[in-house]
């Protein structure tokens, strides 16, 4: 069973984000770092990069395959989470803390409203498997 | 088992188990890995002619093989270039075994079946007649000697015998597609669940140090780490023996064999381009199909990218032209827009300890 924290807002692109003031943090869930198996390379933006809601920011490898990474709101970024350059792992042993990829400064903070419960979430992925 | 399936040439199959691609590349490089191959393809040649019609259409010289002996081929058309590779196994004078890759097995079949030009051979696809099960690595002999009387350590490398395994009657190889010592089983496809649980229950699966079984992904990240081509990727039907830097299993002196003129052309005047290993030295995994880029200009393609978890370097196989085919040479591969730098390096990438 992937874990699926409370406090924070989901994407159905498997993108999770942690709203700090007009900041957003995003990174993958659970769901996805298992589905991608081993994380082997994470490709992150430049800080002052800007995106709109549901752009590719990144990309992040397994041993087999490359998957585009969506920021689930818009904003500028504000700081990355270099560690992901020598340990790549983190996004599968800690896909909600040390796997965090990018800080935004949100463009508009009410971007988040339209994204996911974690109970939504859930239920999304449930459906997702059967 | 908890393998997440995927479609594979028909065959359903698993690209990874839950301990990981990169665990069950390492640990059968340290104690043992587990492959189900049995979706490879089996063709069965008898007759008094059996070896000069499979000398005829392949590479490699099969007069050469002893009652037991195996070897690595190709069978090849009339340009020298690769209809497969195989592994063509000699059971007896009047008897060989092909081993052919499973997404060309009805091509070869057709292919073999069409070049029969009335030799006193009987042959047969008996695919379905076989599984297949690897065990690799250097606990393979220990693991496997458990199960079958068979005495392994007198069985040298591409050498076979038949024996009994578990009770099962088998062939047992001493080959694989890894890089590392092991043995490759086959025996009647009803056996096959018995023998992938012994197999496992005997070596141990669940300790830190036991067996893994191993899905695709892994295969292939050993088997690119060992130097080892892939048929569709760094192979096929537009590339030559002696291109693919499959020159050493391409015996020109061996007689008449389809293709045989033109490689020996190309053995005399040399190829325009050349299948080469690379290690990426930027940032960055190159992957299949990607443009090599040698100053500014696209040169070739990567056929085989991806990380070497043994190694723990991003590496791949492609083809460039012959003047840069040189260890040290340097060159940019397009990962996605972004020119990432490489180095050709020699291969195998990686070579078992003796």
């Amino acid at each position: 069973m992937a874990n699926v924290p409370e406090d924070l807002h989901y994407s159905k692109d498997h993108e999770w984000v942690r709203v700090e003031g007009d900041q957003a943090i995003i990174g993958i869930t659970d769901y996805a770092q298992n589905s991608l198996g081993d994380v082997v390379y994470v490709e992150l933006p430049k800080t002052g990069e800007d995106f709109a809601a549901n752009e590719p920011f990144g990309s992040v490898e397994s041993v087999k395959a490359v998957s585009e990474v969506f920021t689930p709101v818009a904003g500028s970024v504000v700081t990355i989470n270099e560690s992901l350059a020598d340990e790549p792992e983190k996004v599968n042993t800690a896909p909600y803390g040390e796997g965090w990829m990018i800080r935004l400064k949100m463009a508009n903070p009410g971007d988040v409203d339209s994204l996911l419960t974690a109970a939504e979430y859930e239920d999304f992925t449930k459906a997702e498997s059967e | 088992m908890g393998g997440r399936m995927v479609d594979f040439g028909g065959w359903d199959m698993p690209v990874q188990y839950p301990a990981g691609t990169i665990e069950e590349h390492l640990r059968t490089r340290t104690h043992a890995g587990l492959f189900d191959v049995s979706h490879m393809g089996e063709i069965d040649v008898r007759g008094n002619d059996a070896i000069a019609f499979v000398n005829r259409l392949t590479s490699n010289d099969v007069t050469k093989l002893v009652d037991g002996q195996a070897q690595y081929s190709a069978l090849t058309t009339e340009k020298g270039t690769v209809i497969d590779d195989l592994l063509v196994y000699r059971l007896s004078a009047d008897h060989l075994l092909l081993v052919v890759n499973a997404s060309t097995t009805d091509k070869d079949w057709e292919w073999i079946r069409s070049h029969h030009a009335g030799e006193a051979v009987e042959l047969k696809n008996v695919s379905s007649n076989y599984c297949q099960l690897a065990l690799q690595g250097p606990d393979a002999i220990a693991i496997l000697q458990k199960l079958t009387d068979v005495p392994l350590s007198e069985i040298k490398y591409y050498h076979f015998t038949t024996g009994t395994v578990d009770g099962v009657d088998s062939i047992v190889s001493r080959t694989g597609y890894t890089g590392e010592d092991g043995f490759e089983v086959y025996a009647a496809p009803e056996h096959a669940e018995q023998l992938w649980s012994k197999f496992l229950d005997t070596g141990n699966f669940g300790a830190a140090d036991g067996v893994l079984p191993c899905g695709l992904a892994a295969r292939n990240t050993l088997r690119l780490e060992a130097g080892m081509a892939l048929y569709g990727n760094d192979v096929d039907d537009t590339t030559t023996l002696y291109e693919a830097n499959l020159g050493w299993i391409c015996k020109l002196d061996k007689g008449d064999f389809i293709g045989r003129e033109v490689l020996a052309q190309q053995k005399a005047e040399g190829v325009k381009r050349r299948l080469v290993g690379f290690e990426v030295t930027d940032r960055g995994i190159a992957r299949d199909h990607q443009d090599v880029v040698i100053i500014d200009q696209r040169v070739g393609q990567v056929t085989s990218g991806s990380p070497a978890p043994y190694l723990k370097k991003n590496i791949g196989l492609a083809y460039v032209p012959t003047e840069y085919a040189n260890v040290g040479q340097e060159i940019q591969i397009d990962v996605r827009g972004r020119l990432v730098r490489a180095q050709l390096v020699k291969t195998p990438f990686y070579k078992r300890a003796k």
